[in-house]
């Protein structure tokens, strides 16, 4: 007996301000008038894809004091772009990335179902938990969060917006025009919650929106993160688009969702992912190698190391070789609303080993940089359509995701390709939908409607 | 023609400000939650030339009474979030201006500022904003917070609670100083895309904008470029000194509600006094009269109209605005004596939708065109040029010159 085929799910990300996205292609265009956004969710659209993914960045990034000035730099609110998106289009999913910590519940919730209405239940929400004081500085909340209560906050947010998002009665409008009747009560939307972080309690203002709640998607890749996004998340979105590493990842997520109560297809995995795309193989391995070039100028790749050493090191030539400094470990870091300065484990160790194959292979800055992938290993998919669509199919069938979340290097056009080319193949495989069924993002993911699924204790299950 | 053309906006509401106007034959009360309701109400409103349309909205359910809850079942409760509504019309409209209502007390300035920004570049250049306060305790235990006094409206008006909601009017000028900064903290050539160097920004021309205040510290720059309009028009909704201090301050158009006790011409002078009080910077407020609207073709019509509303309500309908109830000759007539007194445009609240917004798009409009007082096409430009503004300078731009 052969397994049927799984479902293959794409969802596009609007390219995002650091250096997988290319500005110096005569081909990018704006990244904040709204016709770019346009070109985008048309493309998406026209593909039938899952949804659209904005990420957000609550501060402009800094490097050495300074605002970081080689990438993208500006984007829109995410939630307000994404209900013009949703104006302009009829089925596709719209995912807004927002933090937790700095907002609140009411607002939030309200905007969220907000978008779900007018979107007509398309709406998805990307949780995440700033917690720096640098892009508190922006907020009346301010300060922030010890590591140990990101995770602690994200779900106690989220517990008290799926109070508020389920706080009417699906049918509290009577709106009887004869009888005079317009509630079914007199109290509706009423909520209370109360807990370490929150203490609120009244009249939720929105409706019970068409999905009941957006989607929720998490990046989460800690065990802790892990256990929030089988207790609370659908969506997962991860770094881990590999073979190996993503079955692993898979098969342990998956397993986590029985104690909730959750179905194995209730939480879809979909990693992150790039592509180069090209009429042949050997094309697309050629302009790969030239799109990683246009991310990794000589300028960036000095920036990168930069990162890295947690040294100034703007008297280097990128052309020239590496510092002779040993890379400052004891020192705060010298950049500020980025994440990737925490990832990058033993420095010593790593520069030590840089400094050999340098050496050896007589690398610059510029070439060292581009040979470790530090900024970036390059795109995830590389060939032929078929090529591309066999590279994913394979992945899927293989469960090493149900799908990903492919961000273009080029902002509008650059989902074009994919769209008219790869997703083709993929419809006659018989593993990507020919046309939308349902309506909602829920429909498009095989979701169960809220109130369906099984809500238990998050930190009760976590011990 | 166009240079003297009164202003015209009509302000959104739910299925219109008549707490029973759900109960209309016409009415959508089971609609008001879907994209088509919102667009059908804008797209009349953009046939009729309109300058704009405002969207109402609040932190909490509508109520009688001005500072809680009430419990009544025969009236029409619940809201979309409006800057969501605004964005979501933008795109199916094309020469209207878009003034969502935003709530400056328990929200972030930060986050308003790049959505009315993100508004300003989907509409191209049509945002304006619309800032109120929530004064309601039963609104802040939504946010949990911060602890407000409770009191009602007879308390209100004994003079308990005052000190507290000037307080709050305070809070919202340093709102409005932080949105308006933040949209400044971009200059508009910012983005160079200077291949040569690498550089994408030059970030001489991205400002921290550093505003520290008693109710929140805001350090910039914004994440959003800067809009279109540069300063999107701002407006403010008053009725007593307070309120016409924080417009003179801060504002680019007051809406005022001139009654038969209180009449236009007074509360221009108060306004104009006001501004000169607070040393005002910006160009002279532009003034809008309120009115509520009961339309109908007759008058006899239209008075049937609104004895059958009230009839539903239970007890005649009251308003903070002026009621007016009759046909669009006469309400022609009334804006031409309030136009003789200084009013500069006019907010127009329909009783009923989409009843009241018909009339004024299909009879009004072509009555104010007749006699010569409004547009009878759109020309370019975006809602601050519509108002008489210039697109402004950048404030921190002449700080980097040389």
């Amino acid at each position: 007996m052969t397994k049927p085929l799984k479902e293959v799910h794409i969802a596009a990300h609007f390219p995002g301000v650091n250096n997988t996205t290319v500005w110096s292609d005569p081909k990018s265009g704006s990244h904040i008038e709204f016709s770019s956004f346009e070109h985008f969710a048309r493309a998406a659209e026209r593909g039938k894809l899952d949804f659209i993914f904005l990420a957000e960045g609550l501060r402009l990034r800094e490097q050495k004091g300074q605002i970081y000035d080689l990438d993208v730099v500006g984007r829109p609110d995410n939630l307000t772009i994404l209900a013009a998106i949703a104006s302009i289009t009829e089925r596709i999913g719209v995912a807004a990335t927002v933090s937790t910590t700095f907002n609140e519940p009411y607002e939030l919730a309200r905007e969220f179902a907000t978008l779900d209405h007018l979107s007509g239940g398309r709406a998805a929400w990307n949780v995440v938990t700033s917690w720096d004081a640098f892009t508190g500085e922006n907020f009346r909340r301010g300060g922030y969060l010890k590591a140990d209560d990101r995770y602690r906050r994200a779900n106690a947010f989220l517990d008290a917006a799926f109070e508020l998002f389920g706080s009417w009665d699906p049918d509290e409008i009577v709106a009887d025009k004869a009888g005079g009747k317009f509630l079914s009560h007199s109290d509706p939307g009423r909520f209370e919650y109360k807990d370490d972080f929150f203490d609120i309690a009244g009249n939720f203002n929105v409706p019970t929106s068409p999905q009941g709640r957006p989607v929720i998607i998490q990046a989460g890749d800690s065990p802790e993160g892990r256990e929030f996004a089988a207790a609370k998340a659908e969506v997962i979105f991860t770094g881990r688009s590999g073979l190996q590493d993503g079955r692993e990842f898979y098969a342990d997520v998956k397993r986590r969702l029985a104690k909730y109560g959750r179905a194995h297809d209730q939480l879809l995995i979909m990693p992150a992912s790039t592509f180069a795309l090209a009429d042949t193989d050997e094309e697309a391995k050629a302009y790969a190698e030239e799109v990683r070039r246009a991310q990794v100028s000589g300028a960036t790749a000095l920036r990168l190391l930069e990162q890295f050493w947690n040294r100034d090191l703007s008297n280097y030539d990128p052309d020239g070789p590496l510092p002779e400094s040993e890379p400052d470990v004891v020192s705060e870091s010298l950049t500020a609303g980025r994440a990737s300065a925490r990832m990058f484990g033993d420095r010593l160790a790593k520069a030590k080993e840089w400094r050999e194959i340098a050496e050896a292979e007589n690398l610059s800055i510029h070439e060292l940089v581009l040979r470790v992938g530090l900024g970036g290993q390059g795109q995830t998919f590389v060939g032929s359509p078929l090529t591309i669509a066999n590279q994913i199919n394979d992945l899927v069938q293989a469960d090493a995701s149900d799908g990903f979340i492919i961000v273009p290097h080029i902002t509008p056009s650059g989902l074009d390709g994919f769209v008219d080319q790869v997703i083709p193949i993929l419809q006659e495989k018989g593993v990507f939908r020919q046309d939308y069924v349902g309506t909602t993002l829920r429909d498009h993911l095989g979701l169960d409607q809220p109130g369906v699924i099984n809500q238990p204790d998050f930190a009760a299950a976590a011990q | 023609m166009a240079k003297d053309s009164i202003n015209l906006i009509v302000a959104l509401d739910g299925t219109g400000w008549h707490p029973a106007a759900w109960r209309e034959a016409d009415a959508r009360p089971h609609e008001f939650t879907t994209a088509k309701y919102w667009k059908d109400l804008a797209q009349t409103a953009e046939r009729g030339l309109l300058d704009a349309i405002t969207i109402e909205d609040s932190l909490g359910l509508q109520s009688e009474r001005p500072f809680e809850n009430d419990a009544r079942v025969d009236q029409f409760r619940g809201r979309l979030d409006a800057v969501q509504v605004a964005t979501f019309i933008a795109p199916s409209t094309h020469h209207i201006g878009i003034i969502p209502t935003v709530i400056a007390t328990h929200t972030e300035p930060f986050h308003i500022s790049k959505a009315i920004a993100t508004l300003d570049y989907v509409s191209r250049g049509r945002a304006g904003v619309r800032v109120q306060l929530a004064t309601r305790t039963s609104d802040s235990k939504h946010f949990g917070r911060r602890d407000f006094p409770h009191f009602t409206y007879d308390d209100y008006l004994n003079g308990n609670g005052r000190e507290f909601i000037e307080e709050l009017f305070d809070e919202a000028a340093d709102y409005i100083e932080v949105v308006r900064r933040l949209w400044d903290s971009w200059e508009d050539d910012a983005e160079i895309r200077d291949s040569k160097s690498g550089k994408f920004i030059d970030v001489k021309k991205l400002h921290y904008i550093d505003f520290k205040g008693k109710w929140f510290s805001v350090k910039g720059p914004s994440i959003t470029q800067r809009p279109p309009q540069g300063q999107p028009t701002i407006a403010v909704l008053a009725h007593a000194t307070v309120p016409y201090e924080l417009a003179a301050k801060s504002a680019d158009v007051v809406f005022i509600t001139p009654t038969d006790k209180n009449p236009a011409s007074s509360i221009i002078a108060e306004v104009r006094a006001a501004e000169s009080e607070v040393e005002r910077s910006l160009p002279p407020l532009k003034v809008i009269g309120e009115i509520v609207v009961f339309l109908g073709k007759t008058t006899e019509e239209a008075q049937a109209y609104r004895a059958k509303l009230d009839d539903f309500l239970g007890h005649p309908y009251q308003s903070d605005a002026h009621i007016f109830v009759g046909t669009a000759e006469e309400l022609a007539d009334l804006i031409a004596e309030w136009s003789a007194s200084g009013i500069e445009g006019y907010r127009l609240r329909p009783a009923s939708l989409p009843h009241d917004l018909n009339l004024i798009v299909d009879e009004l409009v072509p009555v104010l065109q007749k006699r010569g007082i409004f547009r009878t096409s759109y020309g370019e430009g975006s809602l601050r040029s519509r108002f008489g503004f210039a697109r402004p300078a950048n404030r921190y731009a002449s700080s980097v010159k040389g």
